[in-house]
């Protein structure tokens, strides 16, 4: 079909970023240049490339698949991803860039002057960079395969390469610039097909999503099965199959009576024009009013689900460490509330989109509801609705920005942790910073893609809100104490963040573990941040109570660095780099 | 200025420079050496940064986390259409963008104007 479209757009981006990256890795020669990009990047450019480093496939191919899925529910996800910044503009920004550390773990240092705090920050940074990485790597692996049915290894290996070829040529430095392009790339590779997407729509009469019956196949459509998959059929229908059902072998004209149905992969089967869509067994079919309509889905305590996915969202921005790291990049407070603000409006343009890809796909991509590739959405919804041509010149477009969403997220956080590693491990065996960080970037590529290959995967969007729930429940309070309450003692935040991050890690890892959960304990556990965050900050206030001797001498002196604005002219040795 | 007269007396106006430095850096000396009055000076500006803050995160926080309670208890609303969109979609899928963008906007006014007062008290304008 259209794989010439699809190649090219991903090798446009592939090779684009691995070009930038070269060009500017001549420049990037000191340690400086590869942490923090000699912290001289202007605000607008450094919040293109927060905005182009945080726009993940999750949000590239996730959100629409979700809510093609969810519906009204499933709009929580991208404004939280844009609230969040909301809550970092206001709580963290200026101070953190003040604090004039280089990471996460050196903020702990810097603020509690505690190795062992240090410690436990690199780890959560370790932890987090993987559960978000590993979903990008997985997702790219099953977006190949879906559009152009390669091994569901290769999207990843894939992935993992470039990232290797940009980090090592370049530091964060070529990062930067490569993730400021790809913000822009990405914009316009959702925004324009939705533009034209919106108007084939209007021509085609306007059908709307939110009529009062179940997903319908509008034309006669051919459904090849990449995985194998159990299936409910609610009205009997005769099909043409090619392949294994029911563990029978079929070929030509088959009756799926109503029931539930295996189908193996490979297969493929057409479906008459206007028959209902079979429904993964584990997914209820919705009819589209109901899709539309917030607080419907089937999974037990709605309600509860969509305020604790609000709390992980909107909390965990500000805990995310390949974000953070970028406010160093600042030149000064003042700047890093700009570039914050600017971040909100590039992210919320972004996800103006995504809805619109949500809501198309369950009238002219059903099929996906039928075999759970809704994450496939946006890459397969221009060749279906638009067709021709201009189909296939949209299909390069989204491509192109889908290689550049995996790239983004995963480049950034593989140097994020790379610079823990190589600080806190690699650096004890390898005297050269550079070197050091290079061994370190080896490593934090590898690992998440040996893990993406062995873990089982959920819906991006999903796999990625796990990596905010950590994150909510342990830099977020630590952040917000730390910055706000001059009383917190690296007793306090050592166990806070030991708290908050077993409790969340345990609760995801049990609710992957048992899926057949229901009730209470499911919702406890799928959605932990609503429990485990305001633990972690109990926890953090109550032992720094109970541990308020081990307070250091310097705590005000940090409080006033922290939030003393650059251009009051204080005694040069407080704003001095390295001061502790 | 002619020849043959004396050079008129120049008058100096406008504020005496000197003695404004003094006492700038006498109030500057204040937060260096950590004497009550800096750290009080700057707890100040900690509270009211951190209430800005917190106000900012109330106004996005607060009418958002009302949505899924009132859809959820007033079935009414539900129905609540603007043109072909329900209202739902309208605010979450279009307005809260723009909505957050400017209460961040209204955010830096304010947290850069707290600033200033601040330069400006410890500087001794």
């Amino acid at each position: 079909m259209n794989t010439a479209a699809v190649i090219a757009g991903m090798t446009a981006t592939v090779v684009a970023t691995i070009v930038l990256a070269g060009f500017s890795s001549r420049v990037a020669r000191t340690t400086g240049d590869f942490y923090v990009a000699a912290r001289s990047v202007p605000a607008w450019w450094n919040a293109s490339a927060i905005s182009g480093e945080y726009l993940s496939a999750a949000s590239f191919l996730g959100v629409a698949g979700l809510i093609m899925v969810g519906g009204a529910d499933a709009v929580w996800f991208p404004v939280g991803y844009a609230v969040g910044y909301v809550l970092l503009l206001a709580l963290v920004s200026a101070p953190l860039r003040r604090s004039g550390a280089y990471t996460l773990p050196d903020f702990c240092e810097a603020r509690l002057r505690s190795s062992a705090v240090r410690l436990a920050a690199s780890v959560l940074v370790v932890v987090i960079g993987w559960l978000y990485v590993v979903p990008q790597l997985q997702g790219a692996g099953r977006a190949l395969q879906t559009i152009l049915g390669t091994p569901i290894w290769l999207g990843g290996v894939l992935v993992a390469l470039t990232v290797l070829v940009v980090i090592v040529g370049g530091g964060m430095r070529s990062v930067t610039l490569v993730q400021g392009f790809q913000y822009w790339l990405k914009l316009v590779a959702i925004m324009v097909p939705a533009l034209f997407l919106l108007a084939a729509w209007r021509l085609d009469g306007g059908p709307s999503a939110l009529v009062d019956e179940v997903p319908t196949f509008r034309v006669e459509t051919t459904v090849a099965v990449g995985t194998d998959i159990v299936v409910t059929v609610d009205d009997p229908v005769r099909v043409q199959a090619d392949g294994t059902i029911d563990g029978v072998l079929a070929s030509g004209e088959v009756d799926l009576p109503q029931g539930t149905h295996s189908i193996d992969s490979g297969t493929t089967i057409t479906f008459p024009a206007g028959a209902a869509v079979p429904h993964l067994s584990t997914t209820p079919a919705t009819t589209g009013a109901a899709w539309g309509q917030p607080l419907q889905g089937e999974q037990s305590h709605p309600m509860y689900r969509t305020y604790a996915l609000m709390i992980a969202l909107f909390l965990g921005t500000m805990g995310l460490p390949h974000v953070l790291v970028r406010f160093y990049t600042n030149p000064d407070g003042r700047q890093a509330r700009r570039t914050a603000l600017i971040v909100i409006g590039l992210v919320g343009l972004f996800y103006l989109s995504p809805s619109v890809f949500g809501m198309l796909g369950r009238v002219y991509t059903p099929e996906l509801l039928m075999t759970g590739q809704t994450d496939a959405v946006v890459l397969l919804l221009p060749q279906a609705l638009v067709g021709g041509t201009l189909g296939q010149a949209l299909t390069a477009l989204v491509c192109a920005g889908a290689a550049a969403a995996f790239l983004a997220t995963a480049t950034g956080l593989t140097v994020t942790v790379a610079g823990v590693l190589s600080q806190d491990v690699v650096s004890r065996w390898v005297r050269d910073p550079i070197r050091s960080f290079r061994v370190a970037a080896v490593a934090a590529v590898l690992a998440p893609l040996v893990l993406s290959l062995l873990a089982s995967a959920l819906p991006l969007a999903q796999a990625v809100a796990l990596a905010f729930t950590v994150a909510a429940a342990t830099f977020c309070p630590m952040l917000l104490l730390g910055i706000w309450w001059p009383r917190l003692t690296d007793a306090g935040a050592a166990a806070g963040l030991v708290v908050g991050g077993t409790l969340a890690v345990c609760a995801i890892t049990a609710s992957t573990a048992m899926p057949d959960l229901t009730g209470w304990p499911d919702a406890l556990l799928a959605q932990p941040a609503a429990w485990a965050m305001p633990l972690a900050l109990a926890t953090m206030v109550g032992v720094s109570r109970a541990t308020r001797h081990r307070l250091h001498p310097g705590v005000d002196r940090m409080m006033i660095r922290l939030h003393t604005p650059e251009t009051a002219r204080l005694h040069p040795a407080w704003t001095a780099k390295g001061r502790r | 200025m002619t020849d043959g007269h004396r050079p008129r007396r120049e008058v100096i106006t406008g504020p005496r420079r000197d003695v404004r430095r003094r006492t700038r850096r006498s109030a500057v000396e204040d937060i260096d050496q950590q004497t009550r009055v800096g750290v009080v000076y700057v707890r100040a500006l900690i509270r009211t940064q951190l209430l800005l803050g917190l106000s900012t995160v109330a106004v996005v926080v607060v009418p958002l986390a009302a949505l899924p309670l009132l859809f959820g208890l007033v079935p009414g609303v539900r129905a609540l259409q603007v043109g072909p969109l329900p209202l739902w979609w309208l605010l979450l899928g279009f307005l809260v963008y723009p909505a957050i963008l400017g209460v961040g906007w209204w955010y830096i006014r304010h947290a850069e104007r707290n600033e200033e007062q601040f330069t400006d008290l410890v500087e001794g304008r």
